[in-house]
């Protein structure tokens, strides 16, 4: 009596409905399923991998009939049922999702089940009923892209709607497939919850979670412990969600590797404890990165460079950024400053923001003024241009834009 | 609007090349600007599909659904979800020019790729300036190189500069003349000669139609050399010869192209304006004087030609060089 999964053909669950839909009414409750069809799940304890078959093809009537219904409360658990059917690469078989509105209650009573009266393929249904059975083309179970379930999926929708880049997402497999399998109501929204306690806005959201779509995978008190850690350490709560903002990763990493950081940072820059603070408030990538080029861009200022190591310190409080730069860019435009345009290091020192700046605009704006007659670095002497200036406007030294655009097709 | 911008985005279109960037890194940076460019665009309205659900049938009393075709949106094609709705276009570049040289670059998008092989079919000439320094030798002819010798260059006047640049303009009179394999009893060739049309358009070494000094003041001085099939680097060592050819030895401290065909300096678009609005118009305003001369081109090569009027400017096409072939 007992019917197992394998044994139930395509066509057999689509004309099983038909006695049902003729049944029942279908009313906003959901009705009872097709008995028959639940013979099959009798058996069902027994074989597990058949249970999965099962529940997929199953619980795929509950998505198509939910379809029309979009304030289902149902649909949460909908979503992480199709989900899970869309990773099952043992599924060959796809029954079609007819349209069918069964309820799933969890006790059956098998009573019920052996009341429904046995279909078979050959009986003749009426057009209306033929009309009925609507075959939707079924979800592919392995796919490259996230574009094929996201309407079928409750969770990737709201993400979208909350901004969240998918289409990046999906380069990475493994974060795809932990999100097909998320509940949104259950998993992401506690998650959302939190960091929007933590002072992320709306509009935010979606830019951090394409960033850091892992913090789904973390346990939410870790994240609370890991705020707790550093606001122990006297950040406050704006800094922190501005560290977050910018640095999504932040809260991804353990309190041990948190402290481990600002160690570093405070003995390596031997600035104060507040100044360490602030710093790494405006570069928080400064924790989540690598430490390797940071430490070499020390060395590089230190040995090559030439500067003082209260120079180095001033510097960066001004320009966190020299501290993650290209040391060759670096190497490149001290170069030039230096050596070309003769400034020596107390002048760099107050106007670091050459090395934030491309080295080709540096050139031809320095060409220009060579050109003008007008190069000259030094505060003392007059006609001075400060470098700030230098490297800042787009009309240095009171020319138009043409006359620079005129000069730089003579270069 | 995508769409449309990609539509008036095909031909070709001059760039100014600044030194010490390499073409491919310009290339490249073109294609990243145009495509920001592109996918900035108002995406199209999301679409819909249409899903036979079950919905209360109207006019009915009882609460029966029954299936209707209702459409609804989808979010397949959302930009968040199919990604940016354009990634990479097909861009060519015409003569390229080397890492230190600057000057016109003639770029391509979509269908003007095509041109190009047709634009290089054409052998027009180029017009460089080049500026040298005299008193230097080095390893490979640039003033920054290893350098290898230094002579003394006071003996150096305008005169005998221009001596040597008559010299290596006739020189290369003669090879122009040999390499446009020509018949030159015929009537043709003497009607091009007078017209100063005659040029090779086959492959042929680097031939200089036409040297002249701009500027000379020891030891800098200023060429504007009118050339085909040339490498920047032949152009440097152009000028070591010259300054051996002086009795001195010389570097060239610059090469700027100043006209590529018919494009010139005024066509050339400068770095900030590598966006796509600008290209889209630079290539609308040359595209009729890209058909006229491929068209010219196209056309067999008869001496008796019915119009001699367009060919005013010579070879070259560049309205500013005075230099004529043959003089």
């Amino acid at each position: 009596m007992a019917l197992l999964a394998q044994q139930i053909p395509r066509w057999f669950s689509s004309i099983n409905l038909r006695s049902f839909i003729n049944a029942t009414r279908f009313t906003k409750r959901f009705p009872r399923p097709g008995k028959t069809l639940l013979n099959g799940f009798c058996a069902l304890p027994q074989l597990s991998s058949d249970n999965y078959f099962l529940q997929w093809g199953y619980k795929t009537y509950r998505t198509s009939s939910l379809w029309n219904s979009s304030q289902s409360t149902n649909s949460s658990g909908q979503e992480s049922n199709s989900a899970q059917s869309t990773l099952l690469p043992a599924v060959s078989e796809q029954t079609e999702k007819t349209q069918k509105i069964p309820s799933f209650d969890s006790e059956l009573s098998l009573e019920e089940l052996d009341d429904l009266p046995a279909l078979s393929p050959l009986q003749l249904i009426s057009e209306e009923e033929a009309i009925q059975i609507t075959a939707d083309p079924p979800l592919p179970p392995a796919s490259f892209t996230l574009q094929d379930y996201v309407d079928h999926s409750e969770t990737l929708q709201k993400l979208v709607l909350l901004g969240v880049d998918l289409s990046k997402i999906e380069k990475h497999p493994d974060a795809a497939n932990l999100l097909l399998r998320l509940d949104f109501e259950k998993d992401i929204k506690q998650i959302l919850l939190f960091l929007k306690d933590l002072g992320l806005e709306d509009n935010q959201l979606g830019t951090f979670l394409t960033k850091n779509y892992a913090i789904f995978s973390e346990d939410l008190e870790n994240l609370k412990i890991r705020v707790a850690y550093l606001q122990s350490k006297n950040f406050s709560k704006a800094e922190i969600a501005q560290m977050v903002r910018n640095a999504p990763f932040l809260l991804s990493f353990s309190v041990e590797r948190l402290d481990n950081r600002l160690g570093f940072f405070q003995k390596e820059l031997e600035l104060s404890v507040k100044k360490t603070r602030d710093l790494v408030v405006r570069l928080p990538r400064l924790l989540t990165g690598s430490l390797e080029p940071v430490k070499e861009n020390m060395k590089v200022y230190r040995l090559e460079l030439g500067f003082k190591r209260n120079e180095i310190q001033h510097m960066i409080t001004k320009i966190p950024k020299m501290l993650t730069a290209n040391k060759r860019k670096l190497t490149e435009t001290f170069d030039y400053v230096h050596n070309v345009m003769n400034i020596p290091h107390h002048i760099i020192v107050k106007f670091p923001q050459v090395f934030n700046t491309k080295l080709l605009k540096v050139k031809e704006r320095h060409l220009f003024l060579a050109y003008l007659g007008r190069a000259q670095y030094d505060p003392a002497k007059p006609n001075y241009i400060s470098l700030d200036k230098l490297v800042s406007i787009p009309d240095i030294a009171n020319a138009s834009v043409q006359d620079f655009e005129k000069f730089l097709k003579t270069l | 609007m995508g769409s449309s911008g990609l539509a008036r985005l095909h031909g070709l279109f001059a760039v100014y090349k600044p030194p010490g960037l390499k073409w491919l890194h310009l290339r490249d940076t073109v294609e990243m600007q145009l495509l920001k460019g592109l996918n900035a665009c108002k995406p199209p309205a999301p679409k819909q599909r249409v899903r036979f659900l079950l919905c209360p049938a109207e006019g009915s009393e009882e609460k029966e659904l029954t299936l209707t075709a209702t459409s609804v949106p989808t979010l397949t094609d959302h930009p968040l979800v199919r990604g940016p709705a354009f990634t990479n276009l097909k861009i060519g570049v015409g003569h390229r020019l080397d890492v230190h040289a600057s000057g016109v670059l003639v770029l391509a998008v979509g269908h003007g790729c095509r041109l190009l092989t047709d634009l290089y079919d054409t052998h027009l000439t180029k017009v460089y300036t080049v500026r040298g320094l005299l008193g230097k030798a080095t390893d490979d002819f640039k003033e920054h190189g290893r350098l290898v010798e230094k002579t003394t260059y006071d003996h150096v006047t305008r005169e005998k500069l221009e001596r040597v640049l008559s010299v290596v303009q006739g020189s290369h009179q003669k090879a122009l003349v040999m390499y446009s394999n020509l018949d030159l009893q015929s009537q043709e060739a003497y009607e091009m000669a007078v017209r100063g049309v005659i040029r090779p358009m086959s492959k042929s070494p680097m031939l200089i139609c036409g040297v002249r000094c701009l500027h000379f003041a020891p030891p800098e001085f200023l060429l504007e050399v009118q050339c085909m099939h040339e490498t920047q680097q032949q152009l440097r060592k152009l000028v070591h010869e010259i300054g051996l050819e002086l009795k001195t030895t010389a570097v060239c401290s610059q090469v700027r192209r100043t006209c590529d065909g018919f494009f010139t300096l005024d066509d050339a678009l400068l770095r900030t304006q590598w966006n796509l609005h600008s290209i889209q118009d630079a290539i609308q305003a040359a595209a009729p004087r890209v058909a006229a001369e491929l068209e010219k081109n196209l056309r067999p090569q008869s001496g008796t030609e019915q119009l001699p009027g367009p060919a005013g400017p010579g070879v070259s096409g560049c309205p500013n060089s005075t230099l004529g072939v043959g003089h």
